[in-house]
C-alpha cells in the first residue's frame, strides 16, 4: 500500500493501483486515474454510465460488477464496453470508480 | 520465464512478465472439457489479455449450430463423478446429470455455452474452428455458429499463438 497524489487529494491505493477507500474517491480523480491505468479520456458519457454503474453495484452488494453484469445490467453492451476499456472493462472501471477489483470468474 | 531490472547498477529487481497472449485448444465435447476453457479466455479478456480460442475435434461441439446446446456432462470414465462407472452408464444418466449441472449454472446466473461464446466473441476473442477436424467430421462453415471468424491450419494456429502462451483442454 502507498499514498499517492489524486487530483490534488492524497490517498492510499494497493499495489496494483485500486483506491483503499472508495469513500476517499472523487468525480475529478476519474480523469487522472484513467491517464494512469491506459484510458482514453476525455472520458465520455459512455465510460460515466459504467463508472456511475460500477459504484452504484459497490455500494449495494459490496463488491462492483463482472462483464457479463456489467454487459446485462449496466446500458452498455459487451462490446461497447471493450472499446470503452480495452484492457478489461470490468477491472478499469472499478479502478477509475474508486473501488475494489470486481470478484468473480466470469 | 523472469527477467531482471537493474537499478543503480547496484540493486536487482527481479520481475515476472505478466502474460499478454494466450490461446486456448478445446479439444473435448464434454461440458467439463468446454466449460474451464470458457472462463480461461473470458477471464483473460477481462485482464486485458489477447485471447483466441481453437476449437478442434470433439470440442467443436460447442461452436455447431445444432449440438452447442446439448453438450453433456461425461458420466462414464470420470471418477470425479464418484459413483461406479456402471451407475454412469445407465440410459438417461448423463441427460440428468447435465440437467443438474446446468440447474447450478443457472443458479450462479452463469451463462449457458451458446451465451458464454458468443459473450466471449464480443469482448474480442477469437473464435477458430480446425481445419482437418471439420473436413474430417463432414462439416462445412454453415455448420458452425456465426461467431467462428475461420476455419484455419495447424500452422495458421501456430503462426497465430506466436508469442504467447498456449492452453490445451
Amino acid at each position: 500500500m502507498t499514498s499517492t497524489v489524486i487530483a490534488g487529494k492524497t490517498v492510499e491505493v494497493n499495489d496494483e493501483g485500486f483506491l483503499v477507500d472508495p469513500n476517499e474517491w472523487t468525480e475529478e480523480m476519474a480523469t487522472e486515474l484513467a491517464e494512469l491505468h491506459g484510458v482514453a479520456t476525455p472520458l465520455t458519457d459512455r465510460h460515466w454510465v459504467v463508472i456511475n454503474y460500477m459504484r452504484k453495484e459497490y455500494f449495494e452488494n459490496g463488491t462492483g460488477a463482472t462483464v457479463r453484469k456489467l454487459g446485462k445490467a449496466s446500458g452498455v453492451d459487451t462490446k461497447e464496453l471493450f472499446q470503452l476499456f480495452p484492457k478489461g472493462p470490468a477491472k478499469l472501471s472499478a479502478m477509475i470508480a474508486g473501488i475494489p477489483k470486481p470478484k468473480g470468474c466470469i | 520465464m523472469t527477467s531482471t531490472i537493474t537499478d543503480n547498477a547496484t540493486e536487482t529487481v527481479e520481475t515476472t512478465p505478466a502474460i499478454t497472449k494466450v490461446s486456448i485448444i478445446v479439444s473435448k465435447g464434454s461440458l467439463e472439457g468446454i466449460y474451464p476453457a470458457l472462463i480461461m479466455a473470458n477471464g483473460a479478456r477481462n485482464e486485458g489479455i489477447e485471447a483466441n480460442l481453437f476449437f478442434t475435434f470433439f470440442g467443436m461441439d460447442a461452436i455447431h449450430k445444432n449440438r452447442q446446446d446439448h453438450i453433456k456432462v461425461a458420466t462414464v470414465g470420470n471418477p470425479g463423478m464418484h459413483m461406479p462407472t456402471w451407475i454412469g452408464g445407465i440410459p438417461g444418466f448423463s441427460w440428468l446429470a447435465t440437467k443438474m449441472m446446468s440447474k447450478k449454472i443457472e443458479a450462479l446466473d452463469f451463462p449457458d455455452i451458446p451465451e458464454f461464446v458468443e459473450m466471449i466473441s464480443d469482448t474480442g476473442a477469437g473464435v477458430y474452428a480446425c481445419l482437418a477436424s471439420v473436413d474430417l467430421f463432414g462439416w462445412s462453415k454453415d455448420d458452425l455458429i456465426e461467431q467462428v471468424e475461420d476455419i484455419i491450419t495447424v500452422g495458421d494456429f501456430y503462426e497465430m499463438a506466436a508469442g504467447g502462451q498456449i492452453i490445451f483442454t
